[in-house]
């Protein structure tokens, strides 16, 4: 059993999502648990891969019993797996926050929802494993379908955003398969590895095609990751579909997809290539700087608080993808790390926000008035995941940007770190704000009408211990990645060391 | 805007277009993907492995049958995702525009009646052909599943949505979509069960009277089967989820 | 010309991207969300058309084994059939597969096939799920024009 773990990952929310489409229509009682089943299954999976390719290296599992490239494969090394334990865990934090919201946002779609949701938890972690290009594609389709229709579930301007979700992601994906066409003209090959085996085996790195491939598969992959100036899908997307969305999306789409990004580069196209041959990393490195300002400053002139997160997230995506394309290995290490560690905190913050949207019915900053002494559980979480942001030590947030600044000093991009202290200062601003309002502004009345006599002259309660379990597991777990962040750069290390990165730049 | 866009669409197009020089020609047979060892082991081996003739066929469903798998699943989640996104109780609709209830039969044409329903029967038995048949010429589950589910959508359009939905009500539909996708995925855990692999249909033979060879072929067939249930029942619930705007009360 | 001899023995690719690239615009640049729909469609399907082209070989034909490759018939058994049962004229598998031989060259190549019967599939749910958001867009704001749904926002805000 031990060496099916790797297809255990995915197969458990799998076969439990269709499980739950059958049962779970007449019997709502059973959606829930079904749920818990399936991720928990998935995140000690995780686990045991992991420990594996601690222990082994990189681990390969053969669907059907084809050895690649004849038949598809997963290719779980150190970057993989941890990335997959991740997201399973942070869909699993997500799932059990969902216990109370989803049935108040959408009474009458419980099974639905869950289902596209465990669908779309099963297409991340398939695009997380798998070792063949073109399954990729078929998976990012399946993560997209099910996100277009869990924020179609929302409000009323849910359903444009998804709409307009829908057009860029489909133009995204396209681009990616397009560019797989390109490699796959070629070499003649669909699974990554054996595809940059045939580009050295017939010395195609300077062939016009493999560069238009990757430059195509770059475009269509920063279009699904909402790089700035393609990011035009994701604000109005994770504000008005339903809280449990933007909790399950939020952390982890874009992550996956800078996921994608680094092992088309690492992976199919190798470094040499991305890095020396077409030595891009000035240009786009100064891309990401802008995208990290523009997406701060928007976030400072939000009202809403989930707009100000969705503007977060991409500024987070300028540091990862400027990261990456230092052309260093600190910055790669800082990259990988970064992705845990945002996927958690990004978690943290949308659970707060969507805590207080459950409690007071509002979406804006000052609807937290008072709330410090009403809801200090949740204020606690909020902080811890508030302070990862802007980088206070000992949070994980403060270790990842520590990694970072290194890898941009070493590699000479001094642009890069200043773009990453002037966010931390803007974060700083952003979420001092948010605290000053909730420990001295006036309460806000309870909105949401789930509790009426008492709360109405309180204000809000502490939330529902459904709600603040996800929130202070995630709290500590920043805490535990920071304070153990050498152990998981380690094991990163371990696996980017493997390909020469910056060695031969300078 | 469209100045930009335009200017954008000449950018990429130019891109593309900039590669060309480089492919191999139309109809080469020695462009790296023909000659390549992936292809020519499809080709040849094909038949040797699992002796089915259709090398279509058995690279879908055996060599890639986890891609196949996933996109079964995708056309399920089509079907829930229309669902979940525009199903709607029909009283809600009938408040909005504050018409009074109506009748929702009416009577078939009587030209079109007939000509349906000499049609159909054998639309389904063609459909049913193209699914068993999908080893040995062009077909499979996917092309006899959309087959059968026109031939419900063909009864549909020419009766009306209560016809149809005698034969396929809402609460089937779900029903058949997700049992062919735990047909497919059955396949595989029993093979996960007996010790081998996901979807490793050479480990069937045990529990099958095949040899090995033979059990792929067989088990090519059954998941096959499981992807044309799905994809009956998911052509037909998209049809009346858009037709009827959510209502399901009535059509075109 | 060598530009004429590019262009007649690359077509297929120059009329695939081209129409690629019409698409593309009436995603972009249309007005009206059913356009864009259209232009999605005709962008997946020249990606398809385009794939499909890579796996032509002149001369072949489609990637199914010939009927008398696979069930070899032995001549002259219809003649010993009215004398009982003589021989078993159905060879095994493994006989077959020994007398088996075949030039890849004669058959197309299954893999673009196959990826694009996934790509197909992946372009109608799509379309699907757009004319279904689509739909639920003109049911909340009345049209599906986007610029009088952005007005219709604004103004009610």
């Amino acid at each position: 059993m031990i060496d099916q773990s790797p297809a255990i990952i995915l197969l458990a929310p799998f076969l439990l999502a269709i499980l739950l489409a059958l049962l779970g229509i007449k019997r709502e009682w059973l959606c829930f648990p079904l749920v818990i089943a399936g991720l928990a299954i998935s995140v000690a999976a995780s686990v045991v891969t992991l420990m594996r390719v601690i222990d082994e290296g990189t681990i390969q599992y053969f669907f059907g019993g084809w050895e690649p490239p004849f038949g598809i494969n997963l290719r779980v090394d150190g970057l993989n797996a941890l990335v997959a334990l991740a997201v399973s865990t942070v869909s699993l934090l997500t799932a059990i926050y969902s216990k109370r919201a989803v049935p108040a946002e959408t009474s009458d779609k419980v099974s639905q929802f869950y289902t596209l949701y465990l669908l779309s938890v099963t297409g991340l972690l398939g695009i997380v494993l798998t070792g063949d290009a073109f399954n990729l594609y078929v998976l990012i389709e399946i993560s997209a379908l099910t996100s277009y229709a869990l924020i179609g579930m929302g409000s009323r301007r849910a359903t444009l955003a998804a709409y307009k979700y829908l057009i860029m992601g489909t133009i995204g994906a396209s681009f990616y398969l397009l560019g797989v066409g390109y490699l796959y003209i070629k070499t003649g090959s669909l699974n990554m590895y054996d595809i940059q085996e045939q580009i050295v085996a017939n010395n195609l790195h300077g062939s016009p095609s493999i560069f238009v491939a990757f430059v195509v598969i770059m475009v269509g992959v920063w279009i699904k990751m909402a790089f700035f100036p393609l990011h035009s899908w994701l604000p109005n997307s994770y504000t008005y579909g339903p809280s449990t969305t933007s909790a399950l999306l939020g952390p982890l789409v874009t992550k996956v997809m800078i996921y994608v990004m680094i092992r088309m580069i690492l992976t199919v196209f190798s470094p040499e290539f991305a890095f020396d041959q077409l030595d891009w990393s000035n240009i786009i490195v100064w891309m990401s700087v802008i995208a990290i300002l523009a997406a701060s400053i928007s976030a400072l002139a939000q009202a809403s608080l989930q707009k100000i997160l969705a503007f977060l997230i991409i500024a987070e995506v300028g540091y990862m993808v400027g990261g990456v394309w230092l052309a260093d290995e600190m910055g790669m290490i800082g990259s990988i790390y970064h992705i845990i560690a945002d996927a958690f905190m990004t978690l943290c913050v949308f659970l707060f926000a969507g805590i207080i949207f459950t409690k007071t019915g509002r979406r804006d900053i000052s609807a937290m008035g008072g709330l410090f002494t009403k809801m200090p559980l949740t204020m606690v979480g909020f902080l811890v995941g508030a302070f990862s942001l802007i980088g206070i030590p000992p949070t994980a947030g403060f270790f990842s940007k520590w990694y970072l600044i290194q890898g941009g000093i070493s590699s000479g991009h001094y642009e890069y770190v200043a773009a990453l202290l002037i966010s931390s200062l803007i974060n700083a601003v952003i979420f001092f704000r948010i605290i000053e309002i909730a420990y001295f502004g006036t309460k806000p009345a309870e909105g949401h009408g789930h509790h009426h006599n008492e709360e109405h002259k309180d204000g809000p309660k502490e939330a529902s211990f459904s709600m603040l379990f996800p929130l202070l597991i995630t709290a500590a777990l920043l805490l535990g990645i920071g304070l153990y962040n050498q152990e998981i750069v380690a094991i990163i290390t371990n696996f980017v060391s493997q390909f020469k990165i910056g060695a031969i730049i300078l | 805007m469209k100045s930009f866009a335009l200017i954008a669409v000449i950018l990429t197009g130019w891109l593309l277009l900039s590669a060309v020089s480089d492919f191999p020609n139309w109809g080469d047979t020695e462009s790296p993907a023909n000659d390549y060892r992936l292809s020519q082991h499809y080709i040849t081996k094909t038949f040797p492995e699992s002796s089915v003739p259709n090398m279509v066929t058995a690279v879908l469903a055996d060599y890639r049958g986890y891609d196949t798998m996933f996109e079964t699943v995708v056309i399920f989640v089509a079907g829930i995702a229309i669902m979940s996104i525009l199903r709607r109780k029909p009283l809600d609709h009938l408040k909005d525009k504050g018409k009074e209830t109506r009748t929702y039969k009416k009577d078939p044409d009587l030209i079109i009646d007939t000509t349906c329903r000499l049609m159909i029967p054998i639309i389904q038995l063609f459909a049913l052909y193209v699914v068993a048949h999908g080893h040995h010429s062009p077909g499979g589950g996917f092309q006899g599943g959309v087959i059968f589910g026109a031939s419900f959508i063909l009864l549909a359009l020419s009766r009306d949505l209560q016809a149809a939905q005698r034969w396929v009500p809402e609460k089937r539909v779900l029903n058949l979509a997700g049992i062919g996708i735990l047909i497919y995925s059955g396949f595989g855990f029993a093979c996960m069960l007996l010790g081998s692999n996901f979807l490793d249909y050479e480990i069937l033979h045990k529990i099958m009277p095949a040899t090995p060879v033979e059990a792929r072929s067989h088990s090519m067939l059954g998941v096959e089967i499981g992807v044309a249930f799905t994809c009956t029942a998911i052509m037909f619930s998209i049809y009346s989820n858009l037709a009827s705007n959510g209502d399901m009360k009535e059509t075109l | 010309m060598e530009l004429l001899e590019a262009l007649s023995t690359k077509f297929n690719y120059w009329i695939y991207i081209i129409i690629m690239m019409i698409g593309l615009y009436a995603m972009i640049s249309k007005n009206n969300l059913v356009k864009k729909l259209i232009g999605m469609s005709i962008f997946q399907t020249a990606i398809i058309l385009f794939y499909v082209s890579i796996g032509v070989k002149e001369g072949a034909t489609i990637p199914i084994l010939y009927h008398d490759q696979v069930h070899p018939s032995h001549g002259d058994s219809h003649h010993e059939a009215d004398t009982g049962h003589g021989q078993d004229h159905h060879p095994s598998h493994e006989e077959i597969v020994a007398n088996l031989h075949i030039e890849p060259d004669d058959f197309g190549n299954p893999l673009p096939h196959v990826l694009m019967l996934t790509a197909i599939v992946v372009g109608v749910a799509t379309l699907g799920v757009g004319l279904a958001l689509t739909q639920k867009v003109y049911r909340d704001f009345g049209s599906i024009e986007e610029s009088e749904i952005l007005e219709s926002i604004k103004s009610a805000k």
